[in-house]
């Protein structure tokens, strides 16, 4: 336990000593503190003992921290929430190497947000008191939206605040959901707690009706991090416009705190709820797939473009969670994993280019593998992980999403029956080309093809950055994308661990459904015999007024 | 019914602060500078003694002997008035008769007693705090009405004498008239209720009304009487439809002593609020009475809970929206305490214990929050006129970093951002609301924060991000560094005091201690069983 806190408070205190640290030191102090979290954190995960269990570890509350309301400062993983901040804390280092360069003015401050933005999102995984989840969850908002303010593009402050608005508008619903849920537990038990697992057990008895509201209310704050489709248009914008590693920690780690919300609260406390919403939500991350596939091909922004391209992936995502079979929740769980890598890679590959060129417009770049060999073949390998070429890891998550989708449908299937089906995983399947589309035209277009290069007209600025950085990449940028890479094909060659260790996690969330989706069929089974009862009914009198 | 001696007992702390104050007008009038440079600083020791004789003086045998309607209102309520009062006068300190010491110590002009008021401003600023915690001893309505006035009419003069600006006279006659107005609507109300209940003692119209409910139900005339004085004491609370002249007023005044209207009088309205909404109890709750009986409260009425539902919805909505088009910092903050107002009146509407409780660890954070913003642009100047516009804290964080960071900090606390203070204040609320059953307002308070969050952004964001215009580079801080100290201790509480969330709430919960003989009682007790089988029974 004392690890967990180890990782969270690591960069912390960092944080605090950049404060006070000299902006060269601060670089150095925040490294180390992300490395500390990460060490911890590895450490906790070899000692682990819940891998094949889907339990949590450890499950003793904390200390409290506010008695009257049963708030503890409860903390412990499970193989999920385990693997989303080991993902995090190992994308944090790698962010804090790649922006020695790219972070100019205000460095101090810089760092110590970011380290504040990591310790949050740890936070909101390790939690298991919903309140202490719903503070770290609410918290990277902060850090972000100064991130993006101070550190962004020429449309920073719009970006922040759209950013920072729509996302406090949906926790906001996703709070009073918790409180109510927190409330029922007082009533049937008569004490306040925000354990997660009570209130879990507690949701899981309410009735139909109000699950359905439930779901809905927790569903708003998750479906606007995600982002599912109506909701997602923040999420362009903020990425467009934040610094790289803020772009990096944003898609690998904060999206994934809406998918990670989706697992551990919308779906497995309001299981009526869920099912009467699944086609709804199914339906929106399928026009999300598609919509952005075909935003993305008309592109010209190569950040644009993978932020959107962002919003097809956890679309998938989406899908494969809401096929409500294992094999989708395994396959979403995977691929949240994996999306962090690969897109949080890409982010950090465009970044590179953009330090160098200081413009992300493929109209005007191209052909860069001629000038930048490295960063070509880095970028090609994290755009076919992408796309999910098989051998690579993106490929074994879209497979299992889809597959799940596909068999979403057949009553009885290993126990999960489901209402999506082929169709859906077909419709869905489509965006897959799409994104091996429009990701190989980006490639094309930069990487490929006849070397262009921007004018330096204005050549006050592209000089100063042409004399620190050389034209292919240096030794600490191919220190960060290192790791990355290797990451990318041991997950694609080697997933049955880690599918494994999920299994019993996906099983475990999804304990209620076959039941509830069993009661939604035979209900609608129901309604169809007792339509056609009634039409039989209205037609005997018929028969008899003939005769 | 002999209650003279323990409640003499109880105003002990009212007593010392009387005496101080009376020390504080005399002493104004010295020809020493140092000695009227110690005014401020002497105001905070006697609140400080105040402040130390509370929990000795305030204990639950003499709360109960004195028959107080919340026997441990006051444990909590004068404590708090009394600490953030020490904050508010650091937040003075340096402003009153700024003007006439410049010229004197520059030699410009000699002194002359007629021309300084910081005399009468401190002495004023005690009243006004005696006032409101005079209120938490409250027995009968003879005495509330006395305590309110005592509350309000120091503060008109604060806000003429305050600061030396033309506007703030218009903004002390303003503040006077409309306060007269609330004054008469909520004393009509009073006369109403005496006319109904044939009592001034609130036991004894609890008794009253508790008996016409179990007849044929509470009287019209002690109904609109209610109706008229929660009316009234809007005026206190700047809730709707009292709050009109916030704005104006909040703007008018000089910032420290908007500051200062900004806590005091809206905890004397919601003290004064929580105990005669108590004489008619809410629904589900219970009291002991003297031999141990537990009888059950009558419940709001109907109209009066139509009343205060509207009251709350309209203020949040109002108070929010009226935030988004405000382009001075001042206005702002005055829609922003509106808003707050309406988030209290939900745990008013809930009330109970728990809503008792999540008003007072409210009004906890929302002093610390509200102090914190209003010290820090007290502290700041920009050609010897206060700040007003918001966009001239553009770019603040070249120029004052601290206290960039601290209005940052005030609005991502008001906002209801955790890990800050105002963060829990929320949640308790909700807490509170969901006990009573009222969905539809938790819904509407959602989706008010969620609006609130675009200009108390703007309020954190501005300072802290915007590029410095040339008016912003004109901003630098006061000469006294008081303003600076309290919007530190402020900020630095606001994120420090989440760490002692336990502790600050179990010193809410004793507004709510069981006592002898009139107590409010949670429902926990008494239905978590009924709930446990019903729950069982509905759902299978």
């Amino acid at each position: 336990m004392s690890l967990i806190w180890t990782s969270i408070l690591m960069p912390v205190i960092g944080a605090g000593l950049v404060a006070v640290a000299s902006p060269r030191l601060s670089k150095w102090i925040s490294l180390l503190a992300t490395l500390g979290s990460l060490a911890a954190l590895t450490l906790f995960a070899f000692e682990f003992p819940a891998w094949n269990n889907g339990q949590h570890f450890p499950l003793e509350a904390g200390p409290a921290w506010l008695d009257a309301a049963g708030i503890r400062l409860s903390v412990g993983f499970d193989t999920v929430s385990l693997l989303l901040a080991l993902l995090t804390a190992f994308l944090m280092p790698l962010c804090i190497i790649g922006s020695y360069t790219a972070i100019t003015e205000r460095v101090k401050e810089y760092y110590g947000w970011f380290l504040l933005l990591g310790a949050s999102i740890i936070l909101a995984f390790a939690a298991r008191d919903a309140i202490l989840f719903y503070v770290g969850y609410e918290f990277t908002l902060v850090p972000m939206t100064i991130l993006i303010a101070v550190y962004g593009g020429t449309e920073r402050r719009v970006a922040a605040i759209k950013m920072f608005l729509y996302t406090f508008l949906g926790s906001m619903f996703m709070l009073a959901a918790i409180i109510y849920v927190a409330w029922e537990h007082r009533l049937s038990s008569g004490a306040w707690t925000f354990d997660i697992d009570a209130l879990t057990a507690t949701a899981v008895r309410l009735p139909a009706s109000t699950q359905y509201w439930l779901f809905a209310s927790l569903m708003i704050g998750f479906a606007v991090k995600v982002p599912l489709f109506p909701l997602h248009t923040w999420l362009p914008l903020a990425h467009d416009q934040a610094p790289t590693a803020g772009s990096v920690i944003l898609a690998s780690a904060m999206l994934k705190l809406g998918t990670y919300g989706n697992y551990r609260f919308a779906l497995p406390m309001a299981p009526a709820g869920g099912t009467e919403w699944m086609v709804v939500v199914a339906v929106l991350s399928i026009i999300a797939i598609i919509y952005a596939s075909l935003i993305c091909w008309v592109q010209t922004d190569a950040k644009k473009l993978i932020a959107y391209s962002s919003v097809a992936h956890l679309g998938l995502c989406m899908l494969g969670l809401f096929a409500l079979n294992p094999l989708g929740a395994e396959g979403a769980v995977f691929y949240m994993v994996n999306h962090g890598l690969s897109t949080g890679a890409l982010f950090l590959c465009i970044g590179m280019f953009y330090e160098r060129y200081h413009t992300k417009d493929t109209d005007v770049l191209g052909g860069l593998a001629k000038k930048m060999p490295v960063w070509a073949c880095f970028m090609v390998l994290f755009t076919l992980a992408s796309i999910g070429l098989p051998g690579l890891n993106g490929f074994i998550g879209e497979f299992l999403c889809l597959g799940g989708t596909f068999i979403a449908e057949h009553d009885g299937q290993s126990g999960y029956p489901g209402v999506l089906g082929p169709r859906f995983a077909v419709i869905a399947g489509l965006g897959l080309i799409f994104a091996a589309m429009y990701l190989l035209i980006l490639l094309g277009k930069i990487v490929w093809g006849p070397l262009r290069e921007p004018h330096h007209d204005s050549a006050h600025d592209h000089a100063a950055v042409h004399t620190s950085l050389p034209t292919d990449l240096n030794a600490r940028e191919i220190l960060v994308l290192t790791p990355l890479a290797v990451a990318c094909i041991w997950l694609g060659v080697q997933p049955q661990p880690m599918l494994k260790a999920i299994e019993p996690c996906a099983t475990r969330m999804l304990a209620q459904y076959p039941d509830e989706v069993r009661r939604l069929k035979g209900r609608e089974a129901q309604m169809a015999s007792d339509a056609a009862d009634e039409t039989n009914l209205v037609q005997l009198p018929q028969q008899g007024e003939v005769h | 019914m002999d209650a003279i001696g323990p409640r003499l007992m109880l105003l002990t702390p009212e007593i010392l602060l009387f005496g101080a104050a009376v020390v504080a007008a005399v002493l104004g009038l010295s020809r020493r500078h140092s000695i009227r440079a110690f005014l401020p600083i002497f105001t905070c020791l006697a609140l400080v003694a105040s402040l130390a004789l509370m929990p000795i003086t305030w204990t639950e045998t003499r709360a109960n002997e004195a028959q107080l309607m919340l026997p441990m209102l006051g444990a909590f309520m004068k404590p708090l008035l009394a600490a953030i009062g020490i904050l508010l006068v650091l937040v003075s300190a340096g402003s009153v008769d700024r003007g006439f010491e410049a010229a004197v110590a520059r030699g410009r002009t000699t002194f002359d007693p007629q021309r300084v008021v910081a005399g009468e401003f401190y002495a004023f600023f005690l009243f006004s705090l005696i006032g409101a915690m005079l209120l938490c001893s409250a027995t009968d309505l003879i005495w509330i009405f006395l305590a309110v006035e005592l509350v309000s009419l120091p503060t008109y003069i604060m806000v003429a004498v305050g600061g030396s600006s033309r506007r703030s006279g218009e903004a002390a006659i303003k503040y006077f008239f409309l306060g007269a107005l609330s004054t008469a609507v909520f004393l009509y109300g009073f006369a109403m209720i005496y006319g109904s209940t044939g009592s001034l003692e609130l036991q004894g119209i609890r008794t009253a009304l508790a008996a016409q409910a179990a007849g044929s139900g509470i009287d019209a005339m002690a109904l609109a009487g209610l109706i008229l004085a929660v009316l009234g004491f809007c005026f206190k609370i700047t809730a709707v439809p009292m709050h009109f002249y916030a704005p104006d007023v909040y703007e008018g005044a000089p910032t420290h002593v908007t500051a200062f209207l900004a806590f005091v009088p809206k905890v004397a309205g919601f003290v004064v609020l929580i105990v005669l909404l108590a004489c008619v109890g809410w629904t589900g709750h219970s009291l002991v009475d003297g031999d141990g009986v537990r009888v059950p409260y009558a419940g709001l009425p109907t109209p009066l809970t139509a009343v205060l539902w509207m009251v709350a919805v309209l203020t949040m909505t109002l108070g929010n929206i009226g935030a988004l088009l405000q382009r001075s910092v001042k206005r702002l903050l005055a829609y922003s305490s509106i808003a707050h107002s309406g988030y209290l009146v939900i745990g008013l509407l809930s009330g109970g214990a728990a809503g008792i409780e999540a008003i007072s660890f409210y009004l906890l954070a929302y002093g610390v929050m509200t102090t914190a913003s209003f010290a820090a642009i007290v502290a700041l100047e920009r050609r010897g006129e206060e700040i007003n516009e918001i966009n001239d804290l553009a770019g603040l964080r070249h120029r004052q970093p601290v206290m960039a960071w601290m209005l940052a900090i005030s609005g991502a606390s008001l906002v209801g951002m955790p890990p800050f203070l105002g963060f829990f204040g929320k949640v308790y609320l909700f807490v509170a609301a969901f006990e009573a059953d009222q969905f539809a307002l938790v819904v509407i308070a959602v989706l008010n924060s969620a609006v609130s969050a675009l200009y108390y952004l703007r309020l954190a964001t501005v300072p802290l991000v915007a590029p410095p215009s040339a008016r912003s580079e004109e901003v630098q801080l006061v000469p006294s560094r008081w303003p600076w100290v309290a919007a530190v201790v402020c900020g630095i509480g606001t994120v420090i005091l989440p760490g002692f969330l336990n502790t600050l709430v179990r010193s809410a919960e004793v507004t709510t201690a069981p006592a002898a003989n009139t107590t409010v009682e949670s429902p926990a007790a008494d239905t978590s069983a009924a709930s446990l089988s019903s729950a069982a029974s509905e759902r299978p």
